[in-house]
């Protein structure tokens, strides 16, 4: 079939391109349209929400075992370490260790959660105790300066909401904060406190007055009940009641030359503890401690998606259904499939793209004030956009059948 | 040769005890630039047989050809009836059709952009011819703020901006009043002369058919020459 000359003419001569009905359609029901955008985007925002909290929630577990800069971490025999279960190890272990060939440095470590009162308000911070000075400081102090007295002084976390210069009653101490750190925290989101290690000791292992007092009579009653050891004078074991000499962790750094496995395998051999790289510290922080709750966060952004995908194919069906007298005079005056597709498609992408911009400013523009570590990723956001633009493809197919099963006669009037 | 021509053209709807015969043996021959008229009363095949020449509904038997071109030959569609429509056919409706969300002027310039034609040299069309239809100064606005006899003088505009070999109009003044009717009818007549359009109306509105060459009347299904 010839097409007119006129239109054979013009066709060649085309320059500029052709009418976008996607862009009038929406310019038609901008205000519409525009209230379906940020609605999506709100259902967008608590997906990228969710994918940062999980990020944030990767990093608070991994900040706290990178700000030391250790390579190795010993740790009680046969346990995955202090973030995960309890470990105690006699804090001169790192004497010891610190003769082992290719070890640099090594100090002991202590970890433990308390709770601070500060201004009629108590919130928990996770509690290091390492030697100031050693290997154990956090990896920089924003504000204020690092501990310098071996006691009674914090550095603690910007986070937590407590300036320089604070006095913090913690058990029978007071502490004074001499520094802030940024961005170091627990795995559960808590601010971390740093103190000297003789302290974080007192605070961990030095019992009550009361309590010493029991186990001192108790002590006393079991040497005179047995004949064997009622020689011995009670006095001199009392300072078993009350040993503090214990940490949760010796760190380690290396030398530069040394092989991190040899080491540890050293260590582990001839010492009977566990030595853990910081990778398989980050490992088991990651994979065992925040498992569930990564899952959990998973599935809850899986179902979101899911959400999306049947709000946006809905929407584009019932945008559809609107459009069906439109479409059938689309097809009446001659409009190809492919461009009543487009049109379709176009508004679901147009849709999608708009309600991820709302949704991305305004979780960019909020993480900050989330409760917890919020850690928006450039790449994750990429990679959402990438869903969505995939979701509204999807979406739209339902929308593009229901276009191109509707019958032109639709258009014309019921006569016969 | 006829501009639009058929030929023994039946429809049937349905099948078995349920089945209707729409349209019987119908013939019909149209020159170009001829304009008549299609009346009978409702359920008579006015509309069916305007959907059978469009190919929006083809035929069941029967042959319908476009100028030389054989479109249908009693068995299939030889041709693709979309772009039959967007380069060889105007189609007035009833009830307007306009486009809502386009604005007067691009509910014309549409059909040129249908046809591979940039969109500021339709524009740029499609307002010069609102402007001969007395429009100009309703380019910019949308169809629903129209009056009844503006959308369709702007739907035959639509219609004829391609310069189509046919103009098919379903009942184009059913919806106006008696004053608004007769001039969309006028204009029609004067569209269809200028531009050597074989024009088909189909009314059922005996005050309309002043102007045509012919008319032809349908009963049952059967078209006989008035």
């Amino acid at each position: 079939m010839s097409s007119p000359s006129h239109i054979r003419r013009l066709s060649r001569s085309r320059t500029n391109k052709l009418m976008n009905l996607a862009i009038r359609d929406v310019r038609y029901r901008f205000g519409r349209f525009l209230l379906t955008a940020l609605g999506l985007g709100l259902l967008l925002a608590t997906v990228m929400a969710m994918g940062g909290i999980y990020r944030g929630m990767v990093e608070d577990a991994l900040s706290i075992v990178r700000a030391p800069g250790a390579d190795l971490w010993v740790v009680q025999k046969d346990t995955n370490g202090p973030f995960a279960e309890t470990s105690r190890v006699p804090d001169d272990l790192y004497r010891v260790i610190r003769a082992v060939p290719g070890v640099r440095e090594a100090n002991a470590i202590a970890f433990q959660t308390v709770q601070l009162d500060y201004e009629n308000k108590s919130l928990r911070v996770q509690l290091i105790g390492y030697r100031p000075g050693n290997l154990g400081a956090p990896s920089a102090v924003a504000a204020g300066r690092p501990l310098t007295m071996h006691r009674y002084e914090m550095v603690l976390d910007r986070k937590a909401g407590i300036p320089v210069g604070a006095r913090l009653p913690l058990g029978r101490l007071t502490f004074t904060v001499v520094g802030l750190t940024e961005g170091i925290v627990s795995s559960s989101g808590d601010s971390t406190a740093y103190v000297s290690l003789q302290d974080a000791q007192e605070l961990q292992f030095l019992k009550a007055n009361e309590a010493v007092r029991n186990e001192r009579a108790r002590l006393a009653a079991d040497l005179q009940a047995n004949p064997m050891l009622n020689s011995v004078p009670t006095a001199s074991l009392f300072s078993i009641v009350q040993n503090t000499n214990l940490a949760n962790a010796v760190l380690v750094r290396l030398e530069p030359w040394a092989n991190a496995d040899e080491v540890a395998r050293r260590i582990e051999r001839w010492n009977h503890y566990r030595a853990m790289t910081t990778a398989e510290q980050e490992n088991v922080l990651a994979k065992n401690v925040i498992e569930r709750a990564r899952q959990q966060i998973m599935l809850f952004r899986i179902i979101l998606l899911v959400v999306s995908t049947v709000i946006i194919a809905l929407i584009i069906y019932t945008m559809t259904i609107e459009k069906t007298r439109d479409i059938a005079t689309l097809k009446i005056i001659g409009a190809p499939n492919l461009k009543i597709g487009s049109l379709i498609m176009q508004e679901s992408l147009s849709l999608g793209l708009l309600g991820y911009v709302f949704g991305a400013l305004l979780i960019n523009l909020t993480y900050d004030y989330f409760p917890r570590r919020v850690a928006v990723l450039a790449f994750d956001q990429y990679v959402l956009l990438g869903i969505v633009m995939i979701i509204c493809v999807l979406a739209s197919l339902v929308g593009i059948r229901r276009a191109l099963a509707i019958d032109p006669t639709t258009a014309m009037g019921g006569g016969a | 040769m006829p501009a639009v021509a058929a030929q023994n053209v039946t429809k049937i709807f349905g099948q078995g005890d349920s089945r209707i015969m729409a349209l019987k043996d119908a013939d019909l021959s149209i020159e170009a630039g001829e304009i008549v008229a299609l009346m009978g009363p409702s359920g008579s095949g006015k509309t069916t047989l305007l959907r059978a020449l469009s190919l929006i509904d083809p035929p069941t038997t029967g042959q319908i050809a476009i100028g030389n071109e054989v479109v249908f030959d009693g068995a299939r569609v030889l041709t693709d009836d979309r772009k039959l429509r967007r380069q060889r056919m105007g189609i007035i409706f009833q009830a307007y059709n306009l486009i809502p969300f386009l604005t007067t002027v691009e509910n014309i310039a549409l059909v040129l952009t249908l046809n591979g034609i940039s969109n500021s040299q339709a524009m740029t069309r499609a307002s010069e011819l609102l402007k001969r239809l007395d429009l100009g100064h309703r380019a910019g606005i949308y169809p629903a703020t129209l009056s009844g006899g503006e959308q369709q003088r702007v739907a035959v505009a639509r219609a004829v901006i391609n310069d189509p070999a046919v103009i098919l109009a379903d009942e184009p003044t059913a919806a106006l009043d008696t004053e608004r009717g007769k001039a969309v009818m006028d204009l029609l007549r004067h569209l269809g002369r200028t531009q050597q359009a074989a024009v088909i109306v189909v009314t059922h509105d005996e005050r309309m058919i002043e102007g045509f060459d012919r008319v032809y009347y349908m009963t049952d299904g059967r078209i006989t020459v008035h």
